[in-house]
């Protein structure tokens, strides 16, 4: 018997899982009928979720926290036992912005903390604040580019505009000269160096080595009322996440984005950021940067619960929640690992021990403790050598609190 | 709410004043003048005359706030939703704004909503019974709106098959004398042998005679 499921998505390369899951037959083989549908807005993603409209939806891990502690219109319990793959956002500035910094992209790229304080050297040099594009107040893209900025005592609120829009919208508004740069998923960024318009200033692996990004949003009763339905897909995913990271699929997975019902633009430019091949600057050689986007490796679907709090910790430090007890476990509680070891405990998908880890701590590839299969999780570090211990949020705050 | 200051400007007013009796400011953000014109139309028929169409273009975020609307009305569909609600969280324009359904139980209305792909944001302190009826409104002119649309693209669509059925057709009676009749009823036969539709196996005939350099 199929079951169908439906689930919304924005047009960005990180929707890669759920359309391999589709395209190639991994969900089918389960037994479930995908429909995915194309959403222009967070705002209406969430809406879709949250009145039921879809089942699923590809959700910026932030916002599902929000939702849950109804920081974003209905509040409702969400849960997300999957993430559908770390990393893959990319800063990028206009290119009389971008002069401001160092002249060679691939020295901005590896030194955030250096470019951070060239950025804030040169804002008191032009004469407004400059206006940096986020796709979401509650993205992990706002998260980090608040974090990069505060490196440098640039205050995100008082210093730069953070100018909300969605990432279709960001390369027409770097043009019309709205915004002065943005920070998105791909392939938004490439698609804005690639007019020659703006150059890459940071990458999101390069200010966190593994930052938390897309997850699989369910609305929690719903997650619960339907286990089996939900086993099924996570292992459709899990196969499919594990075809995306395989370089020989590359293409044909690019191909498979650049579609209409997709991500609508060329696979040459897809290619590009799947493979870690980024082209700073319109005509430059492309960076190696093997690690932009993950899909399956190093257990990367696995939803750590530090990595909610971690983002429960970012909404505390800017102000966008009141810190109670309550908070942080509805946020921490908002990550399923649970419901992960449930439906991937036949597969032969590593299977991490924990369910919490420091964030931040790895400076090399480390091989941990895992129920089966070996598992190594890549170096994790923040840029500025932070650590975060989930159960010492204050101190972690704390430590930042000269800065904001 | 009460204690705000009327700053005496006649189009913007005192943020977090709500509406007296018999006035609702409603603005609607839309990109489509038309679809935005056959909501304003109806509300006007329904006696609110205290509308505004506000394109989500430039610096829309900044106009809504200085008109400091009671209900803003837009299309699900809009990318600029997140632009929107961003600005709902920092400025104080609409005083509080709930969320886009006025009575979150009455799930039949916000199915209806979603799928004539209306959104709306409402100021805190507007009673349901006074929203409602603008939101029905709202749901049944964007349905009427699409239906409008799909049967506008209906007809276009009609007028280019026929284009493609008569080039092919003229092809038939140019290369095997045909009639026109008869040019006809070889595509339709065609067409029901290989299970598709006329126009299609009409434009493969274009193709493969454009290719052969026997083209009209």
């Amino acid at each position: 018997m199929t079951t169908s499921l439906r689930i919304a998505f924005l047009p960005l390369n990180d929707v890669a899982v759920l359309a391999a899951a589709r395209e190639r037959g991994f969900a089918e083989d389960e037994g479930i009928a995908l429909d995915l549908v194309r959403t222009t807005s967070w705002a209406t993603l969430r809406d879709r979720l949250v009145y039921g409209q879809v089942q699923a939806a590809h959700m910026l891990a932030p916002l599902a926290v929000a939702v849950t502690l109804g920081l974003s219109q209905q509040p409702a319990a969400l849960a997300a036992p999957f993430k559908l793959g770390v990393n893959g956002n990319m800063l990028v500035m206009a290119r009389d912005f971008a002069a401001a910094l160092d002249p060679d992209p691939a020295r901005r790229l590896a030194d955030p903390l250096g470019t951070a304080h060239d950025f804030a050297a040169a804002i008191g040099l032009w004469r407004r604040k400059p206006v940096i594009g986020v796709v979401h107040r509650f993205s992990s893209h706002a998260l980090m580019l608040r974090y990069w900025l505060a490196s440098a005592g640039i205050d995100p609120d008082r210093d730069v505009v953070l100018r909300v829009l969605p990432p279709s919208l960001t390369v027409e508004a770097i043009h019309a000269g709205e915004i002065d740069g943005f920070i998105a998923g791909e392939p938004w960024g490439g698609a804005a160096i690639a007019s020659g318009r703006a150059e890459a200033v940071a990458i999101g692996e390069r200010i966190w080595q593994r930052g938390v990004e897309k997850v699989l949003a369910f609305r929690e009763p719903w997650l619960e009322e339907n286990p089996d339905t939900v086993d099924r897909l996570l292992r459709a995913l899990a196969r499919a996440a594990a075809w995306c990271d395989e370089p020989d699929n590359r293409e044909v997975l690019a191909d498979i984005l650049s579609h209409a019902d997709y991500v609508d633009q060329p696979a040459d430019l897809i290619l590009g950021a799947l493979g870690g091949r980024i082209v700073p600057r319109a005509g430059d050689a492309p960076l190696d940067c093997p690690n932009f986007v993950l899909f399956s490796r190093e257990a990367t679907p696995f939803p750590w619960r530090s990595q909610a709090l971690w983002i429960y910790s970012q909404l505390l430090r800017w102000g966008m929640v009141e810190a109670s007890p309550q908070a942080a476990a509805q946020a921490a509680a908002v990550f399923r690992p649970d419901v992960f070891r449930r439906a991937l405990a036949g597969s032969d998908v590593p299977m991490p021990g924990a369910s919490m880890k420091l964030e931040g701590a790895l400076e090399s590839p480390l091989a941990v403790g895992s129920r089966k299969g070996d598992l190594t999780l890549g170096p994790d570090r923040f840029f500025d050598g932070r650590v975060f211990d989930p159960e010492r949020i204050e101190d972690y705050l704390t430590g930042f609190s000269q800065l904001r | 709410m009460l204690g705000n200051v009327r700053q005496g400007l006649p189009v913007e007013r005192p943020v977090g004043q709500t509406a007296q009796r018999g006035e609702m400011r409603i603005v609607i953000i839309d990109d489509s003048g038309l679809r935005a014109t056959v909501l304003e139309e109806g509300l006007r028929e329904a006696g609110y005359d205290d509308i505004h169409i506000v394109p989500p273009r430039g610096a829309f975020v900044a106009r809504l706030e200085r008109m400091a609307p009671d209900v803003v009305l837009m299309d699900l569909g809009s990318p600029s939703r997140d632009t929107l609600e961003e600005m709902l969280t920092v400025s104080r324009a609409l005083a509080r704004p709930i969320a886009m359904f006025v009575d979150q139980s009455d799930e039949a209305m916000i199915g209806a909503a979603i799928d004539a792909g209306v959104s709306a944001y409402v100021v805190d302190g507007l009673r349901k019974e006074r929203v409602k009826p603008v939101l029905e409104l709202a749901v049944r002119r964007f349905n009427t709106f699409s239906r409008m649309q799909s049967e506008l693209e209906e007809a276009r669509t009609a007028l280019a098959d026929r284009k493609v059925v008569d080039r092919a057709k003229s092809i038939l009676m140019n290369q095997r004398g045909l009639s026109e009749q008869d040019a006809y009823n070889l595509l339709r036969t065609s067409a029901m042998n290989q299970g598709k539709k006329i126009v299609d196996v009409a434009q493969a005939l274009i193709t493969a005679s454009d290719l052969l350099g026997g083209g009209l």
